[in-house]
């Protein structure tokens, strides 16, 4: 009795209880850990002290089977990376193989490519929007937004018969030509699609609940994003103005008119997540205004096949090619040996390294801010663990 | 001012007259003595005429000569210039200082390195296994890899 | 309706547990309906059909649920502590339905015409809480025991506001007896509190008379803002969203109840569906007339059927608590949900204060008028 109240005498002198630290393990089978992510968490009561991330739990040995593949072959692999955006993995592949062998690839090829990477991008930041909306407890969004994804899907399936993992871009071309009314369909698909920005807007990122959750939490200042890497809205929810669209130009972009979204800070601090999350709200519409100047110019006569090489067998050489994927930065790094199959091929993925940054950001915060971080960041375990 | 790789190889040279650094031109790339990896990067990241403030990425290589590498890609994003840099170790003695302090991302991609090619990185901070369990055997992207047979007791399938 | 039970069956423990028995049968209807609604009502709203395989556009899902959770295993958490373990789910329902006899189904059947109603509903209910700690201490499970840390600081945190209000309509219609407070509000619905209490003079069970007049128009917007924080303190007591903060399923996967299954779960969810209605039922009682028809007149009485009266009366209550009901799970998928800190905070610093300011306007008022 008296031992006990010495300590807590104690306690109140140094002004502050000291209580035993807790470790809890988040994952792998947790609802908000977007997959099978643990964390182990360090907490003091319900206030983290330490987040360390355990992965590995989906590694499926990506670099390991490319090296045993030819590079046709490695195309389906890329898919199942980062398994919501298929069709940017695809073109960060291709891309590289293409550099590497220096293909020229006929206008069709590269419209169509922008339009799918683009309605791609749409469809992973409305998972990416809808999910979050459910880590701070709003369910409903998360269906409306899963509602537009599956018009997207559903073009992505009639052009290429896949609905997720698609092996839809080759090296030099792609699998299939566009079906009859693909052009209207994305039209259509643009026109029902802008009013559903505005309903969730009203639903849930003005919602003053979801703000209180969000502003203000796990504020990631400009310099430690790009210290840490961080890429795509992670770092230009940071306010950093930087898109590889535009400041590394591939493909097209460079035709198009559009702006590159950053936070502003305006609920809370700058780089909190709810600027993370507006930043992907608003890169939706810009996605839009892409495709329809895309649509515009679109060429109406081409052959997607006409540059697709008989052999593909890049000589000895290496390269490292980047491409904006809907979380960041998706760089590979291909080493070919004039042989059939990669030498080495080295996945930079922008989940892996935006999921670097989250003990630093959430010290400090509690168990639900916690959720709301990392629904911030939109990770992929796919892509994590390769 | 943008520069080019070879404009930034002279400048580094300029700046590490010592240290022997080597320019490939098929790559185009920088090699590094292992040694000095750390004063480069730091020397990258902090001079005003480089300011490299990214590491866009850092791979593990086994060049299937009895050497593993590490291969540093570098951006600026207030320049806009990029440099690649490579340092080679033998197979043998695979030991690279760490530049986890740099740039903080290193961390992580030299746990993967480590994981996967099994280059030692001195000096990072946290070097685990990231990506593979924490008690497997050997380096799977080694090109002398043999997958084991029996994993805690299980058989490996493939 | 004791009498008729007893002229039916005889003065026997047969009439007392089938009196007890009446809410229970409403309650496990009730449940069903509920069960159903959250479904389909969430479907709606979420631009999806809901369950459709089960019965005709699946009306009959929550009875195969029902059964679904009769067949589930029964686990038990090997390291758990047995006895609390399984305690604690009766113990959380049981609390739940106790105070159902006190709440006035119609003016022919309240379990429990108890005086001090309105003491007995917040002690009563206040057991779920120990409920809950058994259940988060027992199942030796850290989600579970944050869970249950949280879903007590939450009820006891929001129980203060909810009794100040409580306090303010006592100190009106100067009764603890939920039946004399409905009694109150008799007439056409602007005799209703939360219309700023009855308009004409009123004779209580009790042979009291209130007397009441017009003036009592200026009690509207206070009664109005009670309304409004004790439905909001119901919604936390009853642990929904936005406060569904102990069993927030992203944090804390499923807080106080994670390692229940099978009929302990149903236990659990049960009460919570009670919990519910009987926040909604003192809503409407409190504030909505209770049994009282929104238009001063009934049925029955025309035909001089005294049956049909009750039987009306009954549906009037049942309906205005079904309505909040439907709120709740309108709300529940509209919200997102708040953060502990910001919980604390709307009890504390905002539902607190507020309350207690209006208790003493209030009670002003009472004594000037």
């Amino acid at each position: 009795m008296t031992e006990s109240m010495e300590v807590l005498k104690a306690g109140i002198a140094s002004g502050r209880l000291k209580t035993d630290e807790l470790v809890l393990n988040m994952g792998p089978q947790h609802p908000s850990t977007h997959g099978v992510l643990r964390l182990e968490l360090v907490l003091d009561g319900e206030i983290v002290v330490k987040v360390i991330p355990q992965m590995g739990y989906l590694h499926r040995c990506f670099e390991k089977h490319a090296e045993n593949m030819t590079y046709p072959q490695v195309v389906p692999y890329t898919d199942r990376m980062d398994y919501l955006a298929g069709m940017n993995n695809n073109h960060g592949y291709v891309l590289a193989v293409e550099r590497l062998m220096g293909i020229e690839l006929p206008e069709r090829v590269e419209y169509i490519r922008i339009i799918m990477a683009e309605l791609q991008r749409i469809a992973s930041h409305l998972v990416a929007i809808g999910t979050f909306g459910m880590d701070i407890g709003a369910f409903t969004p998360f269906l409306y937004c899963f509602r537009d994804r599956e018009y997207i899907l559903d073009i992505f399936e009639r052009t290429c018969g896949a609905r997720l993992l698609y092996n839809y871009m080759w090296v030099g071309g792609l699998s299939h030509d566009i079906y009859d009314g693909f052009l209207r369909d994305v039209a259509d698909f643009i026109k029902k699609f802008r009013p559903t920005v505005v309903e969730v807007n009203n639903l849930l990122n003005y919602n003053k609940i979801f703000i209180e959750r969000t502003a203000n939490v796990g504020v990631l200042p400009a310099d430690v994003a790009v210290s840490y890497g961080c890429s795509g809205p992670m770092l230009r929810g940071s306010g950093v103005d930087w898109d590889l669209r535009r400041d590394d130009p591939y493909s097209i972009y460079d035709r198009f008119d559009w702006k590159v979204i950053t936070g502003d800070g305006s609920a809370g601090t700058l780089g909190d997540c709810w600027d993370r999350h507006m930043v992907r709200v608003w890169e939706m519409e810009e996605s839009c205004k892409i495709i329809e100047q895309a649509l515009e110019s679109f060429p109406a006569e081409g052959d997607i096949a006409s540059a697709i090489p008989k052999r593909i067998r890049p000589a000895k050489g290496e390269i490292y090619t980047r491409v904006e994927n809907p979380r960041g930065e998706l760089g590979y790094y291909l080493i070919a040996d004039g042989s059939a199959n990669p030498f080495r091929l080295k996945v930079r993925g922008p989940s892996f390294v935006n999921l670097s940054v989250i003990d630093e950001i959430s010290r400090g915060h509690l168990i639900a801010d916690l959720v709301a971080i990392l629904g911030s960041i939109d990770i992929v375990l796919g892509e994590v663990d390769r | 001012m943008p520069k080019s790789m070879n404009e930034i190889f002279d400048y580094l040279n300029s700046l590490f007259p010592e240290a022997a650094l080597q320019f490939d031109e098929a790559v185009p790339c920088v090699i590094v003595p292992a040694a000095l990896i750390k004063e480069v990067a730091l020397q990258a990241r902090d001079d005003q005429e480089l300011l490299f403030d990214t590491l866009m990425c850092l791979s593990g290589v086994d060049n299937a000569d009895e050497t593993l590498g590490a291969v540093y890609h570098l951006d600026s994003m207030t320049h806009r210039h990029k440099l690649t840099l490579k340092v080679i170790v033998p197979a043998t003695a695979p030991h690279i200082p760490s530049v986890d302090r740099v740039w903080r991302i290193a961390e992580w991609h030299e746990r993967e390195a480590f994981d996967l090619i099994g280059v030692i990185f001195d000096g990072n901070s946290d070097l685990r296994r990231i990506l593979l369990p924490e008690d497997w055997e050997g380096h799977p992207l080694r090109k002398d890899y043999e997958v084991p047979e029996f994993y805690n007791g299980m058989k490996v399938p493939y | 309706m004791e009498s008729l039970l007893q002229s039916l069956l005889g003065d026997n423990l047969l009439t007392v547990v089938l009196y007890c028995a009446l809410p229970l049968v409403f309650l496990l209807l009730y449940a069903l309906l509920a069960i159903l609604g959250e479904v389909k009502i969430s479907a709606w709203m979420q631009d999806r059909l809901g369950p459709m395989r089960t019965g005709p556009w699946g009306i009959i899902q929550p009875i195969a649920d029902v059964f679904k959770l009769l067949q589930k295993e029964d686990i038990t958490p090997a390291k758990a502590d047995k006895f609390l373990f399984n305690l604690a789910p009766f113990l959380s329902f049981m609390s739940a339905y106790a105070a159902f006899a006190v709440i006035p189904f119609s003016s022919q059947y309240v379990g429990a015409d108890l005086n001090l109603g309105l003491f007995y509903l917040l002690a009563i209910s206040s057991l779920n809480v120990a409920a809950i700690i058994m259940a988060g201490w027992a199942s030796n499970n850290k989600y579970s025991l944050y869970g249950s840390m949280r879903a007590v600081a939450q009820i006891v945190s929001y129980e203060v506001p909810a009794a100040m209000v409580l306090v303010i309509i006592v100190m009106f219609v100067g009764s603890l007896n939920l039946q004399d407070i409905t009694t109150a509000q008799s007439g056409p619905f602007w005799n209703w509190m939360v219309f700023g209490g009855p308009k004409q003079d009123v004779v209580l069970a009790s042979g009291e008379v209130l007397s009441a007049s017009w003036v009592n128009l200026i009690f509207l917007p206070f009664f109005l803002a009670s309304f409004l924080m004790y439905y909001i303190a119901g919604l936390a007591e009853t642990n929904r969203t936005p406060f569904d903060i102990p069993e927030a399923e992203s944090e804390l996967v499923s807080g106080y109840h994670t390692e229940y299954s099978g009929m302990k779960f149903a236990m659990f969810f049960m009460s919570e569906y009670a919990n519910m209605f009987l926040v909604s039922a003192v809503v409407a009682v409190l504030f909505f007339g209770g049994w009282n028809s929104p238009f001063g007149v009934y049925l029955g009485d025309a035909f001089d059927a005294p049956w049909l009266v009750a039987v009306e009366q009954f549906g009037w209550l049942a309906f205005k608590g079904l309505f909040f009901v439907f709120v709740m799970i309108w709300v529940r998928w509209t919200l997102p949900r708040l953060r502990v800190d910001q919980l604390m905070y709307m009890s504390w610093k905002v539902l607190i204060p507020f309350s207690f300011g209006i208790a003493l306007v209030v009670g002003f008022l009472v004594v000037i008028l």
